[in-house]
C-alpha cells in the first residue's frame, strides 16, 4: 500500500535530518521525498511517499505527529490528490532515433529543453506513472543521466477547504 | 542559564565540567543551586533520573562538549527508554567554530536525536529564557522524556539584552492530550460490565502520571485484579490483595496465566514491549483489549487494541472512578488466588551461599515502608523484581534500556533529593564495577545511599543465557580479577558487611540498615544460580 504524507514543518536547519532519521530508525520506507518553502517563509512543506502495511502507515503518521518541529501531517491516497513530479533526462541521440524521441516526447507531453550535436535534454512534469512510462519508452534509447524531484502532492480541491 | 534553573525550582545539578561549560559552572557559584561532581558523565544522567523518579522534581545534568557530551548519551538513552524527564545541558565549542572539527567538538544534538524528546542548539543568547522554559515544559508533559540544550561557549559568555523568563510556553506544534475521550471511557465501562475476567496490566506510565492512588482506588472499588510490567512495579503494594505480580518472560507464572485467561485486558501506561509480552498479536486472540496511553503512537504500535484511549492515566482513572461498574468479579479473583498459590516458583539453593530470593525478601521486609529500592541490571534485577516487597516506597530500575551500572548513581540522585528516606542500590558484581567510581561522589557530598552487591563472580545473566543456549560454553562472562570489596569499602571510608550464607543474613541486614551512613554490603551468591 502507498500513502502520501504532506507535512508542514518549521523551516529550520536540522528538521529534514530529524524526519529522515525517524524513517531510517524505524525502518519505514521512503519512496520519494520533496522539500520546499511554502508561501510562509517560516514553514516548509515535505511531501513523502511511503509504502507498507496498514499498521506501518499508521505508525508513520503517529510518529511524525510526535516530532516537535512538525506543524501538521496530512495524509492521502494517490487518487485523492493531484500529484506531480519533474524529471530532467539527458539522452544520446543519432540520426536514426531522433525522430522517435521527438515523437515519444510529443505523445507524453515532454519538452526538449536543451541539445547539442549528439545529446538532448528532455523535461517532463507529470504524474509519477507517466514519468515512469517515459523512462520505459526511453530505455531502448541511450539514457545518459536523469534527475527527479520526487512527488509533490496536494489534496484535490473541494468547496469545504 | 543558572537564573532559568533557579526559576524552575532546580536545587541541584549533577555534572562534570570542562572548558566549554565553564562559564555556566562559574555562574552557578553565585547561586544557591548545589553542584554535584560525578566521576563519569553517564552517571550524571542516571543521578538526575533518580532525582525525578523519587522527588518528582526534574533532574538536571550539565557536562562539557565533545567526550563529556558523548559520555552522557547512554544515560540519556536510558532515561528516554523509560520516559524519565530530564534536562541535559552540554557545553559546545564557539559558534564560529562549529562544524570545523575543533578540539572537543561533537555534534551532540545530531548524535542524541533518537534518544531525546527534543534538543536545542542555542545560537542566540536572547533565546536562552524561552528555550529553558520550553525545555522544562516539553520534558515534563505528555509522554515525558529527556531534553538536551547544547550551548556554545560564546553564547554562555554573551550578555542578554534583557532577561525576562516567559510565563508560558507558546509551541504551535506541541499540545499533548491529557483528558481521555469520554465516549471511549464509557465504552470501557460498558465492556467491563459485560466482562467476566477483567485484568489491568499497569506499566511505568502509571507511576510517571502520579496515578498510583487512582489505580489503587479503581482496582479496589470495582474488584479488578492488577498485574504490572517491570517498569510498573510499585504501582500497587506487592502484597496487596488485588495485585498479582509482574508479567513477562521473567515474571510470575500466575501473572502471565492471568494475562492469558482474562477476557478484558486494560493495558495502561505500558508499551507492550517484548519482555512483557513476547507475542503481542496472540494476546488479543481471546480477549478484548483496551489500551490507555498518553502517547498516541504507542497505541497500535505493537498490538492493535479494540478500544484505544489516549490521555494522561491519572485523569482517565479519575474519570473512570466516577463511573459505575456493575460486574461481579469475585469468582475470577478466587481463581487467580488459586493460581498464585499453586504456581509460586520453588527455588533450590545451596546452603553454602546466600539465596538471593530469601535475602531480598528479608531485606525488603526490614526496610522502612517508604524506602527506595534501586535494582541494577542482570540476574540481580530479575531477583529484585521477583522478590522485593514494595510497601509504600519506590522501586527503580532501568527497564527499557537495561543499562548496567544504573543503580548506584540513580540511588545517589534519589538519596540526594530525599535524604530522609532510606535508599538502597542492589547490583551484581558486574554492574557494581561499572559505576563504583560514584562511591567517591557519595563520600564527597555526604550522600548516604547504601549499596548491596550480589556477588557471584560472573556476568550471571549472560552466563545463564550461555548455559541454556550454548550448553555451558561460557564466553567472556568470568569476572575473575574483581577487587576485594572490603578494601574498596575501606578505601571510600564506608562500613562493610559480608553475608556468606543464610545463617548470618538477618544479623548482617539489621546491622547494615542501622548504619546512618553510606555503607557497602557484599552477599556471596552461588555462581551457578539461575533466575
Amino acid at each position: 500500500m502507498k500513502k502520501i504524507y504532506s507535512i508542514s514543518v518549521e523551516n529550520r536547519s536540522g528538521v529534514l535530518c530529524k524526519v529522515a532519521g525517524l524513517f531510517s530508525r524505524r525502518c519505514f520506507n521512503i519512496d520519494s521525498l520533496a522539500v520546499g518553502e511554502t508561501d510562509h517563509p517560516d514553514v516548509s512543506c515535505m511531501t513523502i511517499v511511503s509504502s507498507g502495511n496498514q499498521r506501518t502507515l499508521e505508525q508513520i503518521e503517529k510518529q511524525l505527529n510526535k516530532k516537535l518541529d512538525i506543524i501538521k501531517v496530512r495524509t492521502f491516497k494517490e487518487e485523492q490528490s493531484i500529484s506531480r513530479e519533474l524529471m530532467l533526462m539527458k539522452v544520446k541521440y543519432n540520426r536514426t532515433n531522433r525522430k522517435d524521441i521527438m515523437e515519444i516526447c510529443d505523445i507524453l507531453k515532454a519538452e526538449i529543453v536543451d541539445m547539442s550535436k549528439s545529446y538532448m535534454m528532455i523535461q517532463i512534469c507529470d504524474t509519477p506513472e507517466r514519468i515512469k512510462l517515459l523512462i520505459q519508452m526511453m530505455n531502448s534509447i541511450s539514457v545518459v543521466e536523469c534527475a527527479r524531484t520526487g512527488t509533490l502532492a496536494l489534496m484535490k480541491c473541494s468547496e469545504n477547504e | 542559564m543558572v537564573k532559568c534553573l533557579e526559576l524552575e525550582g532546580v536545587t541541584s545539578v549533577f555534572g562534570y565540567p570542562g572548558v566549554a561549560i565553564c562559564p555556566f559552572y562559574n555562574s552557578i557559584l553565585n547561586s544557591d543551586i548545589e553542584s554535584v561532581l560525578v566521576r563519569t558523565e553517564q552517571n550524571a544522567a542516571h543521578a538526575a533520573s533518580g532525582v525525578y523518579r523519587v522527588s518528582g522534581k526534574v533532574g538536571v545534568c550539565a557536562v562539557t562538549s565533545g567526550p563529556g557530551a558523548t559520555n552522557l548519551i547512554t544515560g540519556i538513552a536510558t532515561a528516554f527508554a523509560d520516559s524519565i524527564p530530564m534536562i541535559c545541558i552540554t557545553g559546545q565549542v564557539d559558534s564560529e567554530l562549529l562544524g570545523s572539527d575543533v578540539f572537543q567538538e561533537a555534534d551532540i544534538t545530531g548524535a542524541v536525536e533518537s534518544f531525546v524528546k527534543y534538543s536545542y542548539l542555542v545560537r542566540d543568547v536572547d533565546d536562552i529564557p524561552r528555550i529553558f522554559k520550553e525545555a522544562f515544559h516539553i520534558a515534563t508533559t505528555g509522554r515525558k522524556g529527556p531534553v538536551l540544550i547544547d550551548v556554545p561557549i560564546d553564547v554562555q559568555n554573551a550578555t542578554l539584552s534583557k532577561f525576562k523568563y516567559p510565563e508560558e510556553v507558546k509551541l504551535r506544534t506541541y499540545k499533548p492530550t491529557v483528558k481521555g475521550n469520554m465516549a471511549q471511557i464509557k465504552k470501557v465501562v460498558k465492556e467491563l460490565a459485560d466482562a467476566k475476567r477483567p485484568l489491568i496490566c499497569a506499566g511505568g506510565g502509571v507511576l510517571l502520571a502520579g496515578a498510583r492512588k487512582e489505580l489503587f482506588d479503581f482496582s479496589h472499588k470495582f474488584n479488578i485484579p492488577v498485574v504490572s510490567t517491570m517498569m510498573g512495579i510499585g504501582v500497587m503494594p506487592t502484597e496487596d490483595d488485588m495485585y498479582y505480580g509482574m508479567v513477562g518472560n521473567n515474571g510470575k507464572p500466575y501473572a502471565n496465566k492471568a494475562m492469558n485467561d482474562c477476557d478484558l485486558l486494560i493495558m495502561v501506561g505500558a508499551r507492550v514491549a517484548d519482555r512483557a509480552i513476547s507475542q503481542p498479536d496472540l494476546i488479543i486472540n481471546n480477549k478484548l483489549l483496551v489500551h490507555i496511553d498518553v502517547d498516541p503512537a504507542e497505541i497500535g504500535k505493537n498490538v492493535g487494541p479494540h478500544i484505544p484511549l489516549v490521555g494522561d492515566c491519572k485523569s482517565i482513572f479519575e474519570d473512570l472512578l466516577e463511573q459505575e461498574v456493575t460486574g461481579d468479579f469475585s469468582e475470577w479473583k478466587a481463581t487467580l488466588d488459586e493460581y498464585a498459590k499453586a504456581m509460586e516458583k520453588k527455588r533450590t539453593v545451596s546452603d553454602e551461599f546466600v539465596d538471593p530470593a530469601a535475602f531480598i525478601q528479608m531485606l525488603s521486609r526490614k526496610l522502612p515502608d517508604d524506602a527506595v529500592y534501586v535494582a541494577d541490571v542482570g540476574q540481580n534485577q530479575i531477583w529484585s523484581c521477583g522478590y522485593h516487597i514494595v510497601k509504600q516506597g519506590d522501586f527503580l530500575t532501568s527497564g527499557g534500556m537495561g543499562t548496567m551500572g544504573y543503580s548506584i548513581p540513580a540511588a545517589m540522585g534519589a538519596k540526594y533529593s530525599m535524604p530522609e528516606r532510606e535508599v538502597v542500590a542492589v547490583c551484581g558484581d558486574g554492574s557494581f564495577q561499572m559505576s563504583m567510581m560514584e562511591l567517591a561522589t557519595m563520600r564527597q557530598h555526604g550522600i548516604k545511599s547504601k549499596v548491596i552487591v550480589l556477588r557471584n563472580n560472573f556476568l550471571g545473566m549472560v552466563r545463564q543465557y550461555q548455559h541454556f543456549t550454548y550448553k555451558d560454553n561460557y564466553s567472556v562472562v568470568d569476572l575473575t580479577g574483581s577487587p576485594d570489596l572490603s578494601k574498596i569499602a575501606a578505601a571510600y571510608d564506608m562500613p562493610y558487611f559480608l553475608v556468606k550464607d543464610g545463617k548470618d543474613m538477618e544479623q548482617q541486614i539489621d546491622a547494615f540498615l542501622k548504619e546512618d551512613k553510606a555503607c557497602l554490603m557484599e552477599c556471596l551468591i552461588d555462581p551457578m544460580d539461575l533466575v
